[in-house]
């Protein structure tokens, strides 16, 4: 049994539905990333966790014991707020040790413990201050800080780095995957950034009104999408659809990978290649937009719009308007066939 | 003076003439008033003197009376704060149609007449009425004991008119109070007491400050509710000014007492002020 088992748990707020059929396993130690676009469920997932929110029907269990009947000052887990929602009255280091005082740690102790987390998170000489006098990168470290301070069983993340500058936003998923590892605490992360779900977790469960798409690993999600939705949703995707030929699956009569049956074919943009000799899907290019470390093209084919991300490395790039011939790895591309519900 | 800051002068002097013609002006001529002389035969004497301040501080009669006023202020004050606060709390947790309702309940008593409130007050108060009746009856007095005319029935009726400011201040702070605090809080292990304690209340304080600043100058300044329940018997600064001007006729004696009782509430909020200003600037943006 996962550390955290989550079985079957819906939440219905009168006929709307917010979460539906979800079904998460966590295990000890384990970074897993909610990602998705807005409303689909996320944050309502995670305040069924930290038992905010009650469950219309399902059961969560952490480490073998049912949580459904537990308050939630009684869950003992560690959330960090989407506002932080630092105390604005108490200094820093009193936001830090009402955890422990909440558990009648002794005085010594917190102290000691306060210390340590302030100085995990790098802000040792920041105690007495109080968070309106701190930067919101700041900030959020001291919420990071005042939730793990009572090592938590699990910390739940609602967005956290999202006020941030894109810099800092960076910087702070760096330290927080660190602190996380350093500390081996099971995390649940929310986000709709897929650049941070996929930086941060050991697996991702991506979601979707409501619903579980996929849950797997960064590079799974990504490289193997289990339906379009998550194709889309995580980075970008061409599709074309293909026919069945003698030859394979063509698309607009191209031969471009075995196959038999009508089907979509889904291909990432950096995936797609140029080439000068045999066969590919014929196109002319539209638009080349350089991003510094990569070009981006728009290719307009007879089988649709091909979006084509080439690398920075030297090697030349079709200008616009050239004629060019594309093609792509069999195993890079991924099948549903048509008629399939994606 | 450039085009803009003329413009800006000539915005601004439509409310500075309203209020030199309907503010300043009396209180400059109660002022000059207060400092005229008199005599019962001769009534106003314009002559510039401090004898009737001299009277009011030497007079034990007088301290008797501004002490009372305090001392009822000072009560209603702690009174609307310990009802007000929990009560913007639990208005700030209710859900809707509820609260909504709630809130007009809340500031009910401004809506209705000050006579026609606080007569009913009277008919609550005195001594065939509910209170009292009902103190008797749960045996905290021997016989019903009329509540007219004593501080106490004061104070109940200054608390029932002014509690709403209390209410509207508080709940103007808690409505800048970030819910998720409280959650927050829980999830470290804060029972609901503790969260109102250490979490809500230093949060609301800034509000309750300042509502008490308010509760205060109005409970000190009021007239027709100790004019009322307190009558003759009872004076406090305000009446005691009104009886001045219009039983003994001693308008410069009046004018020194509304001038003692205007110069305590400004020195008094003035202070309070600064307190809160000193207390919170670094802690909540203002
Ligand atoms: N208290 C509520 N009453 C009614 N509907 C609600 C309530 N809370 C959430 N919902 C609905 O449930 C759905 C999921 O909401 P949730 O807050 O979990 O989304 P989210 O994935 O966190 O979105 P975001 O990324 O915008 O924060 C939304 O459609 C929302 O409108
Ligand atoms: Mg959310």
């Amino acid at each position: 049994m996962p550390y955290l088992a989550i079985e079957n748990i819906r939440k219905a707020y009168g006929p709307a539905v917010a979460v539906d059929h979800l079904d998460l396993g966590v295990e000890k130690g384990e970074f897993i990333s909610l990602l998705g676009p807005s409303g689909c469920g996320k944050t309502t997932t995670l305040q069924m966790i930290a038992g905010f929110v009650e469950p219309t029907q399902g059961a969560i269990a952490l480490d073998g014991i049912d949580l459904s009947q537990l308050a939630p000052e009684k869950r003992g887990l560690g959330i960090v707020f989407q506002s932080y929602a630092l105390f604005p009255h108490m200094t820093v280091a009193a936001n830090v040790a009402f955890g422990l005082e909440m558990r009648r740690v002794g005085k010594a102790e917190i102290r000691q413990r306060v210390e340590q987390a302030l100085a995990m998170v790098g802000l040792a000489d920041k105690g007495g201050r109080y968070p309106r006098q701190m930067s919101g990168g700041q900030q959020q470290r001291v919420a990071l800080a005042r939730a793990l301070v009572i090592r938590p069983a699990i910390l739940l993340l609602d967005e956290p780095l999202s006020n941030l500058d894109a810099k800092l936003r960076e910087e702070m998923q760096l330290e927080l995957r660190q602190i996380q590892r350093q500390s081996g605490t099971t995390t649940v992360l929310v986000t709709h950034d897929q650049q941070e779900a996929l930086a941060l977790s050991d697996r991702i469960v991506v979601m979707n009104q409501g619903r579980v798409e996929q849950i797997g690993s960064p590079f799974d999600v990504y490289e193997r999408p289990g339906s379009a939705f998550v194709a889309t949703f995580l980075g970008r995707t061409n599709t074309f659809s293909a026919e069945p030929t003698p030859q394979g699956l063509a698309v607009a009569g191209h031969v471009m990978m075995p196959g038999e049956r009508p089907a979509t074919i889904s291909i990432r943009p950096e995936k797609v290649d140029f080439t000068t000799e045999g066969d590919g899907l014929p196109g002319r290019v539209l638009t080349r937009v350089f991003q510094g470390n990569h070009w981006l093209l728009h290719v307009q084919t007879p089988g649709g719009l091909c979006l084509v991300i080439r690398p920075n490395d030297g090697r030349p790039v079709p200008g616009e308007g050239e004629a060019v011939v594309l093609v792509f790895r069999a195993g890079d591309a991924s099948l549903s066939l048509a008629g399939s519900s994606p | 003076m450039n085009a803009q800051a003329r413009q800006g002068w000539l915005l601004v002097a439509p409310a500075t003439l309203l209020f030199v013609g309907i503010l300043a002006t009396p209180l400059a001529m109660t002022l000059l008033l207060s400092f005229n002389g008199w005599s019962s035969t001769q009534g106003i004497v314009p002559t510039l003197t401090v004898q009737n301040y001299a009277e009011i501080l030497s007079d034990s009669f007088f301290a008797e009376i501004f002490l009372r006023t305090l001392r009822i202020a000072l009560w209603v004050t702690l009174i609307c704060v310990l009802i007000g606060a929990p009560e913007a709390y639990i208005l700030r947790r209710m859900r809707e149609p509820w609260r909504s309702s709630f809130i007009l309940v809340v500031i009910g008593p401004l809506l209705v007449s000050v006579v026609a409130r606080t007569l009913g007050w009277a008919l609550l108060l005195g001594g065939n009425g509910l209170i009292p009746l009902a103190l008797h009856r749960v045996g905290l007095t021997s016989s019903p004991v009329s509540l007219m005319f004593t501080e106490t029935g004061v104070v109940i009726a200054l608390v029932h008119v002014l509690v709403p400011f209390m209410v509207l201040s508080v709940w103007a702070s808690l409505a800048r109070m970030d819910p998720a605090t409280e959650r927050a809080a829980q999830s470290l292990g804060a029972s609901q007491i503790t969260i109102f304690l250490r979490i809500v209340l230093p949060q609301a304080m800034p509000g309750i400050l300042s509502g008490g600043i308010i509760v205060f100058s109005l409970a000190a300044s009021a007239f027709a509710t100790p004019a009322i329940i307190g009558g003759r018997r009872l004076k406090v600064a305000s009446t005691l000014a009104y009886d001045e001007f219009l039983s003994t006729l001693n308008w410069p004696l009046g004018a020194a007492i509304a001038v003692l009782l205007l110069v305590g509430i400004v020195a008094i909020v003035v202070g309070w002020n600064r307190f809160i200003e000193r207390r919170y600037s670094q802690v909540f943006a203002s």
